[in-house]
């Protein structure tokens, strides 16, 4: 399927059962896919929340899904590790696929989802208990049989927080400052070896110089790690990742809001020559 | 161009002398009601202390058996002090976990649902059915059948505790922010798991002190066990054989008696049971502020 | 890269880690839940049932009946009836003013260093076992009363209504009056503690714009608190009726046992609850039994109808104020 134009091949629908194939033909497109969302849509009882998402994302890089708010954002990457099960009266359609397995197929262990996809939520929310307790949490609950302080101290260092707190691991979690909090949560999400990691809006309570130490943290771990990230702040999507997802909000008659995916695409080509006029009007400003 | 009110100098009122009198007067009949509630408070503890000291230094109060004659004089109330501590301590042992258990039904499991709906309200009534309700109650299920035992008392006192436990453990349940749960969850975490280690230590001051509270309320209650423990005077320590006694139906009995020595029996005894629920209810406290300290924002 | 082994696939995960615990948890808190219906059910079943014989031989003058003769199988409850609601509306009266005013003042007027230790104050008076009460006021209050009840009924004598309420015939020293107001230093901590959480949440807003307008402090409490509160004062009151009317044991001691029916305040009568708990000792026959046990079933409906409508008004405030917040 040789593409005319950028655009055709990521607007042409696939079918859907076809999830194998990738969406994206060009020299650069992801040699490794991790989700394949094709026709992802997220229905909170009888209002459609999130619509039409169709994207591939790439193993060992970072997705930035951006757009204004209340467009879908976290909903949709919520889907990823099936957190939306908790939410009473959500139902997920379409495919989404994790290295080829429906990821909410009949068999699966929600469970062995999320440990395999971790999370860091928008607010550092450590658990009450010391510092090591907290990375040792995830571990401990797979019944992890090796060293465990060995473990700890390998993920507070991936997490850039090792030399910070190495010597006062006892001590509660809330001793530390937000920032501090933060890379302690991914730490804590780094301990049971995920292959991916999702971050909703990480930096949103954090100050600037806090900020863009995670970020340079992120940019470490892509090494490693898939790193789909959810974030308002537009400049942060261009300064790190690879690829970039623009979502933006329809209003129905009766004022039901549907998020879409709109355009994406690598972070150079949408924030430079985005196809789409919505994602242009959105980077330039004009609206969100 | 006049002005539409008069203005006189800030330093005025507006408000006439009338108004400010009254807001003056009804704010001291306000102050007034504490004290009314006080006086009472007051004169109970007082009373208590002044004629119940003498009973409870004497000694043998605490050991010694209760006269088998009612109205001779002298200690002591071991019996009674023994069964109060048994029933009390068998009631906390069921009703408790329990309660727990159903409050982390209703918050964790049902938040939403119909059913949870249903229980949470019937446990709320629950808690207002009078304590001698749930003494017949027992009197008909357990003692017409098994007879009179610390256990049957036991049994009227769960009851009344359970429903307590049950709304206090949830509403302590419900202040643990959903956060903290996901965060469990995105770790690959599964319902029980996380609520046992993440959910439970984050609620236990208040969980504990809750309870707590509801033990000092039960270990008072009187009319549960008159229909269910009856009466010796000696200590007996089987839980299941064998009518019991407790504090609190001692003074029940002596109050009216014409004699002094029952008289002053009931007063030690009201001294000893004040006590102890005193005891619990500063538990409670210290219970949530020290735990409430360790790993909190 | 991974410390931790993974298995290869989502789906058909060896003994995945906890799976066992969890189901079994959601088992056993369930039936904890349940467990309170199943009390409650069972409460009504047997306790209606033990109680039949006496419904069966008395027939509706169990209810309508004042002469309660267990010599002469005689069971008619009016009269603990009209003791119960005499006694518990004694104890509203009195509480419920001096309630509100302590929930007032700590809400409103009491400086911020004051408000703890009065909570802690008035949640020690509901520490107090109400046999304490009951020892307290038999033995302390009651034999102190009478001079001051003979003070009123002097006052009032000639006066038509009310002299004959504030008689006794004699003036006993257990009395309805006695008793009530044993009840209502009883029943207080709960109705201010209802009390004082619907006062802190009246919005400050409301509050402001009362005092905007120049309105001094009692007239902010009566623009914007007390109105704001009707639902919640009104659940508090009948919660504290609900306690007020299962009161046994306290009430059993100072009130005097004497069956009749008699509106005045200073005479002895008779509560249903304390009827239970004092004749109990010698209700020897199954009839006798059956009546007190039907009693207590009278009481046990009552005490859940009041239960039900107070917690209905709290849901029905609970809409509103949502709706305006």
């Amino acid at each position: 399927m040789t593409p005319t134009s950028l655009n055709e091949s990521l607007m042409t629908p696939t079918n859907v059962a076809a999830v194998t194939e990738p969406i994206d033909d060009r020299a650069d497109a992801p040699a490794e896919v991790v989700f394949a969302v094709r026709d992802g849509a997220v229905d909170y009882g009888p209002n459609r929340a999130v619509d039409g998402v169709t994207l591939d994302i790439a193993s060992r890089e970072i997705t930035a899904i951006i757009g204004p708010s209340g467009c879908g954002k976290s909903t949709f990457l919520r889907c990823l590790n099936r957190m939306n099960d908790f939410i009473p009266g959500a139902k997920v359609s379409g495919a989404i696929n994790y290295y080829g397995e429906d990821l909410y197929g009949p068999k699966v262990d929600a469970a062995e989802v999320r440990r395999r996809i971790g999370m860091v939520f928008q607010r550092p929310n450590p658990f009450p208990k010391s510092i090591f307790d907290n990375v040792a949490y995830g571990p401990r609950i797979n019944r992890y049989q090796g060293d465990l302080p060995e473990l700890v101290e390998s993920a507070l260092t991936r997490a850039a927080l090792w030399d910070e707190v190495k010597d006062k691991l006892k001590k509660s979690a809330f001793a530390l400052s937000g920032g501090q909090q933060q890379r302690l949560c991914i730490a804590r999400a780094l301990a049971v070896s995920p292959d991916v990691i999702l971050m909703d809006e990480p930096c949103s309570a954090l100050d600037p110089i806090a900020t863009s130490r995670i970020e340079d943290l992120m940019v470490a771990l892509k090494r490693d790690y898939t790193i789909v990230i959810v974030t308002h702040n537009m400049q942060q999507a261009a300064r790190v990742s690879d690829r970039t997802a623009f979502f933006t909000t329809d209003v129905d008659e009766s004022g039901g809001r549907t998020g879409r995916l709109v355009e994406f695409d690598r972070t150079n080509t949408i924030f430079t020559s985005p196809s789409d006029s919505r994602t242009e009007g959105y980077i330039t400003g004009r609206f969100g | 161009m006049t002005a539409v009110f008069p203005r006189p100098s800030i330093t005025q009122s507006t408000a006439s002398p009338w108004r400010r009198t009254k807001s003056a007067l009804m704010t001291s009949a306000l102050a007034l009601a504490l004290v009314v509630a006080a006086v009472p408070l007051v004169l109970i503890i007082a009373y208590v202390l002044a004629k119940g000291w003498s009973s409870v230094t004497t000694p043998g109060w605490f050991s010694g058996d209760i006269p088998i004659l009612s109205r001779s004089e002298g200690p002591g109330m071991g019996p009674a002090i023994t069964g109060t501590l048994m029933i009390t301590g068998a009631a906390t042992a069921m009703a408790v976990p329990l309660g727990l258990l159903g409050g982390i039904y209703l918050n964790e499991y049902s938040a939403g649902s119909r059913y949870g709906k249903v229980i949470r309200f019937f446990a709320d009534v629950m808690t207002g059915v009078p304590s001698i309700v749930m003494g017949l109650f027992v009197f008909v299920i357990w003692v017409l059948s098994f007879g009179l035992s610390a256990f049957a008392g036991a049994l009227a006192l769960g009851c009344l505790m359970l429903p307590i436990v049950i709304r206090t453990s949830e509403e302590m349940l419900k202040l643990v922010p959903s956060e903290l749960r996901e965060s469990a969850y995105a770790l690959g975490g599964r319902k029980a798991g996380t609520i046992i280690r993440v959910v439970l230590p984050a609620a236990a001051p208040g969980i504990i002190s809750g309870a707590l509270l509801a033990v000092a309320r039960a270990a008072g209650e009187t009319a549960p066990l008159i229909f269910t423990i009856g009466f010796v005077n000696q200590a007996n320590t089987s839980l299941f054989n064998d009518p019991n006694t407790a504090l609190s139906t001692q003074i029940f009995k002596n109050a009216n008696s014409v004699f002094p020595g029952p008289v002053a029996r009931a007063w030690g005894a009201a001294l000893t049971l004040i006590g102890i629920v005193f005891v619990f209810t500063i538990l409670a406290r210290i219970a949530s502020a020290l735990l409430a300290r360790k790993h909190q924002p | 890269m991974t410390a931790v082994a993974a298995p290869p696939t989502l789906a058909g995960s060896p003994r995945p880690p906890g799976l066992v615990t969890d189901r079994v948890v959601r088992v056993v808190v369930f039936v904890a839940g349940a467990l309170v219906l199943v009390i409650l059910a069972l409460i009504a079943y047997t306790m209606i049932n033990r109680a039949l014989p006496a419904f069966r031989s008395e027939g509706w003058s169990y209810f309508t009946s004042d002469v309660w003769d267990p010599a002469r199988s005689k069971y008619g409850t009016l009269a603990f009836t009209f003791g119960t609601v005499l006694v518990s509306g004694i104890a509203l009266v009195l509480a419920v003013p001096v309630s509100v005013g302590i929930a007032l003042f700590t809400t409103e007027v009491a400086p911020r260093w004051l408000r703890k230790p009065v909570t802690y104050l008035v949640d020690l008076l509901a520490a107090v076992p109400s046999v304490v009460f009951g020892l307290w006021g038999l033995l302390v209050l009651a034999p102190t009363l009478p001079g001051f009840y003979q003070g009123w009924h002097d006052l009032f004598s000639g006066v038509p209504l009310l002299g004959s309420l504030f008689d006794g015939e004699p003036i006993a020293q257990r009395t309805f009056m006695t008793a009530g107001i044993v009840l209502a230093i009883m029943i207080t901590p709960i109705i201010t503690s209802v009390a004082r959480e619907t006062f802190a949440t009246v919005p400050q807003s409301l509050k402001d714009a009362a005092h905007a307008l120049g309105a001094t402090r009692w007239e902010m409490i009566r623009a914007a608190v007390l109105p704001h509160s009707r639902g919640g004062l009104t659940a508090g009151i009948l919660i504290g009726l609900g306690r007020a009317l299962g009161e046994t044991i306290a009430v059993a001691l100072v009130i005097g046992s004497s069956p009749q029916i008699s509106a005045k305040l200073f005479g002895s009568g008779d509560a249903a609850a304390s009827v239970i708990a004092l004749q109990w000792g010698e209700a020897s026959d199954g009839t006798y039994r059956a009546a007190l046990i039907g009693l207590g079933v009278v009481l046990f409906a009552v005490t859940l109808i009041v239960g039900v409508v107070a917690r209905a008004i709290v849901a029905r405030t609970d809409r509103h104020a949502g709706g305006s917040a």
